[in-house]
């Protein structure tokens, strides 16, 4: 009887697991370490490199003020953005938690709905939202407001007001789920001793439900800081991000070793925060947003 | 009749006990045997079968919609063979999609000349053309052939059109006259400040650069003078477009006023009723467009499928659907009136009247230059 299985046998362990960890080794930790050893591979000219190993582009990408400065841009350019959909997903997801709307599945659905559409297509209908013939400009100048269309697309506003359309479902989710997980009980214990509803929210609601925003700030940071087509799309080449950096040396100037020097370097960045995140946080919330 | 593989075997079995071979042929054999089937791969039946179809990646649009209308789609119907299409806006973007996939998954570009001939070539993935199987390339211009073949004297690709990237603008806001008299000036006008467009690529933004500070553009002296008025441009314009598509967008929506436009997709917005003006200054940036086969593609199809394309009948279809001129020899084929008169359009053959890049100069400075301009592109 010694070879049955038991519940918590970790030989039954590793057989649930292995599926998913030859998946994760196969196509996400073998192209990792792929491109890694393409850092030191050598560029030749365009499209055309060689296996002779050199830190080059290394060097480059640590002596180069162009790169810092796009790096610091894109942390910044993610920054804003989460705390903007930090500021703007909060009020949504505790109505909706809140709400005594007896078909709240709706509201949900409603969260969702955006992305039957293709993230671009999403994107693109942007353009004729701020453009100089876009709704916004020709309502203005018909009601006589402005004479000139205002300067709206184009500019890191319109990538940032893109990257909010497509984030902030994921930032009402994690705070949804979070607010879901309060025991309503220790509300009403804080109302009959005393507190007011501003006062049971900011000593009982907003402190519980903080790891949920917290996780939705780090998705939506690491999500609009690795973002590539709104910026392509909503901005100048001025507004361009980190990634449109990668795009350029991969796609434009046809450098491979550089182009993934450059994503090995957002790569770390990116995992750097989550990994202080889940330092602090855990992983669980952002888990159970992502579950529902 | 048909032998399967059992039945073979059986035979060789036959042979074997009948004394007709020896134990160590008929071991061998049946080894052999064994392996092939073992180590067959699906692929390798589809490989050796016929070709049902025929890889095509181009441009897109209104160009590649009347390649496939005037050429595909009858080629299609007179051979049975399919040409599956993909499109791309910058050929950078096809190449790495080549570079990662399997010889013989992409097989024809419709490439942008000899400056991108070099990029193939190098990298090792171009084929070598059989000129026997294409007779119609005896009407193609030789001016046009003659920079391929100083790269490669075997062909990997044949010229088949041609145009200029010349001066659009909106005639609403801009008189044909204002125009002619600034020329390539008008990309640097301030007064068009924030609606000035221009291509998002390296050679056209560098050679402007060139025409405006009077140098010549396949011998530039002074890069210094070229990358400031390349930031001169960037700091004027609304936005560096970065396909035909977006190119059109631009323009008939008025976003932009001016921008530096490649002459048929002009003449397609012209032929929509738009209000856009073009011109072609003197050193206007002249280029051709081939059709590349690329290495492990079925040849003979590939070369057919050219040779068809090339037919003077379907060439000035397309040309005309296109709005580029085709590479057809005009003193050896007749071409339409409308063709004459497309932007571009050289009537002598001798094709002196266009400024082309110098291949080889251009792809000695092409990666520092690309890498300078994606910068400044991006602010710097």
């Amino acid at each position: 009887m010694k070879n049955r299985w038991t519940l918590y046998d970790p030989r039954l362990a590793w057989m649930l697991i292995a599926p998913v960890l030859l998946l994760l080794i196969f196509f996400l930790v073998l192209p990792i370490a792929v491109m890694s050893v393409y850092t030191f591979f050598t560029f030749v000219t365009a499209g055309v490199e060689t296996s002779a190993l050199t830190t080059a582009n290394w060097h480059e990408f640590l002596t180069d003020s162009y790169y810092h400065g796009f790096l610091l841009k894109t942390l910044r350019v993610g920054a804003v953005t989460a705390l903007l959909c930090g500021v703007l997903g909060y009020f949504p997801a505790y109505f909706i938690w809140a709400t005594s709307f007896k078909h709240k599945w709706l509201l949900l659905l409603l969260l969702i709905v955006p992305f039957w559409i293709s993230f671009t297509i999403r994107t693109f209908s942007w353009i004729n939202i701020l453009g100089e013939q876009g709704v916004i400009n020709v309502a203005l100048i018909k009601l006589g407001i402005v004479s000139e269309p205002l300067p709206m697309l184009y500019t890191e506003g319109a990538v940032i007001m893109g990257l909010l359309h497509f984030l902030l479902p994921y930032m009402i989710l994690n705070v949804y789920v979070s607010l879901e997980s309060i025991d309503r009980t220790l509300i009403a214990a804080a109302r009959s001793m005393g507190c007011t509803s501003a006062q049971a929210f900011r000593e009982v609601t907003l402190p519980l439900s903080l790891p949920g925003l917290a996780a939705g700030l780090l998705l939506c940071f690491v999500l609009a800081a690795g973002s590539y087509v709104t910026p392509q799309l909503l901005g100048s080449g001025r507004d361009a991000l980190f990634g449109n950096l990668i795009y350029d040396t991969i796609m434009s100037e046809l450098n491979w070793p550089m182009g993934a020097t450059l994503s090995i370097v957002l790569f770390v960045v990116l995992g750097f925060f989550a990994a202080i995140y889940t330092r602090y946080m855990g992983m669980s919330q952002i888990v159970k947003g992502l579950g529902g | 009749m048909k032998l399967s593989t059992t039945k073979r075997l059986e035979r060789l079995h036959d042979r074997y006990v009948n004394g007709d071979l020896s134990r160590r042929t008929f071991l061998s054999l049946t080894a052999a045997a064994a392996a092939s089937a073992g180590l067959s791969m699906p692929w390798m039946s589809r490989a050796l079968a016929a070709v049902e179809q025929v890889r095509f990646d181009g441009w897109g649009g209104t160009v590649q919609e009347a390649i496939d209308k005037y050429a595909f789609q009858p080629y299609t119907a007179k051979t049975k063979i399919k040409v599956v299409q993909g499109t791309f806006g910058d050929e950078n973007e096809i190449i790495t999609k080549i570079k990662t996939a399997k010889p013989g998954d992409f097989q024809i570009v419709h490439s942008s000349g000899v400056n991108y001939y070099i990029k193939y070539v190098n990298a090792g993935m171009n084929s070598e053309i059989n000129e026997a199987n294409i007779p119609n390339m005896a009407n193609v211009l030789q001016p046009m052939i003659e920079p391929f073949r100083k790269l490669t004297p075997k062909l990997s690709a044949v010229p088949y059109d041609y145009g200029t990237t010349g001066i659009a603008y909106n005639t609403k806001v801009i008189s044909p006259e204002e125009a002619k008299e600034k020329g390539a000036g008008l990309l640097l006008d301030k007064k068009y400040a924030g609606k000035v467009g221009g291509y998002a690529d390296m050679t056209t933004r560098v050679w402007y650069a060139a025409l405006a500070t009077g140098q010549d553009p396949n011998n530039i002296k002074d890069m210094d003078t070229i990358w400031a008025k390349v930031r001169e441009t960037r700091d004027l314009a609304k936005k560096f477009w970065s396909s035909g598509a977006e190119l059109m967008d631009l323009l008939s929506k008025g976003e932009i006023v001016v921008t530096d436009a490649w002459s048929g997709r002009v003449a397609a917005l012209q032929d929509q009723g738009h209000p856009i003006g073009y011109l072609d200054p003197a050193g206007s940036y002249a280029w051709m467009e081939d059709m590349l086969i690329l290495k492990g593609s079925p040849m003979t199809e590939c070369e057919e499928l050219i040779n068809f394309m090339l037919d003077p009948a379907t060439s000035i279809a397309v040309a005309e659907g296109q709005s580029y001129p085709p590479s057809l020899d005009p003193t050896k084929v007749k071409l339409t009136e409308k063709i004459e008169k497309l932007p571009a359009f050289d009537k002598t053959g001798s094709m002196k009247a266009l400024t082309f890049a110098d291949p080889v100069y251009w792809a000695t400075n092409e990666d520092a230059w690309t890498k300078q301009w994606d910068r400044i592109a991006k602010g710097a």
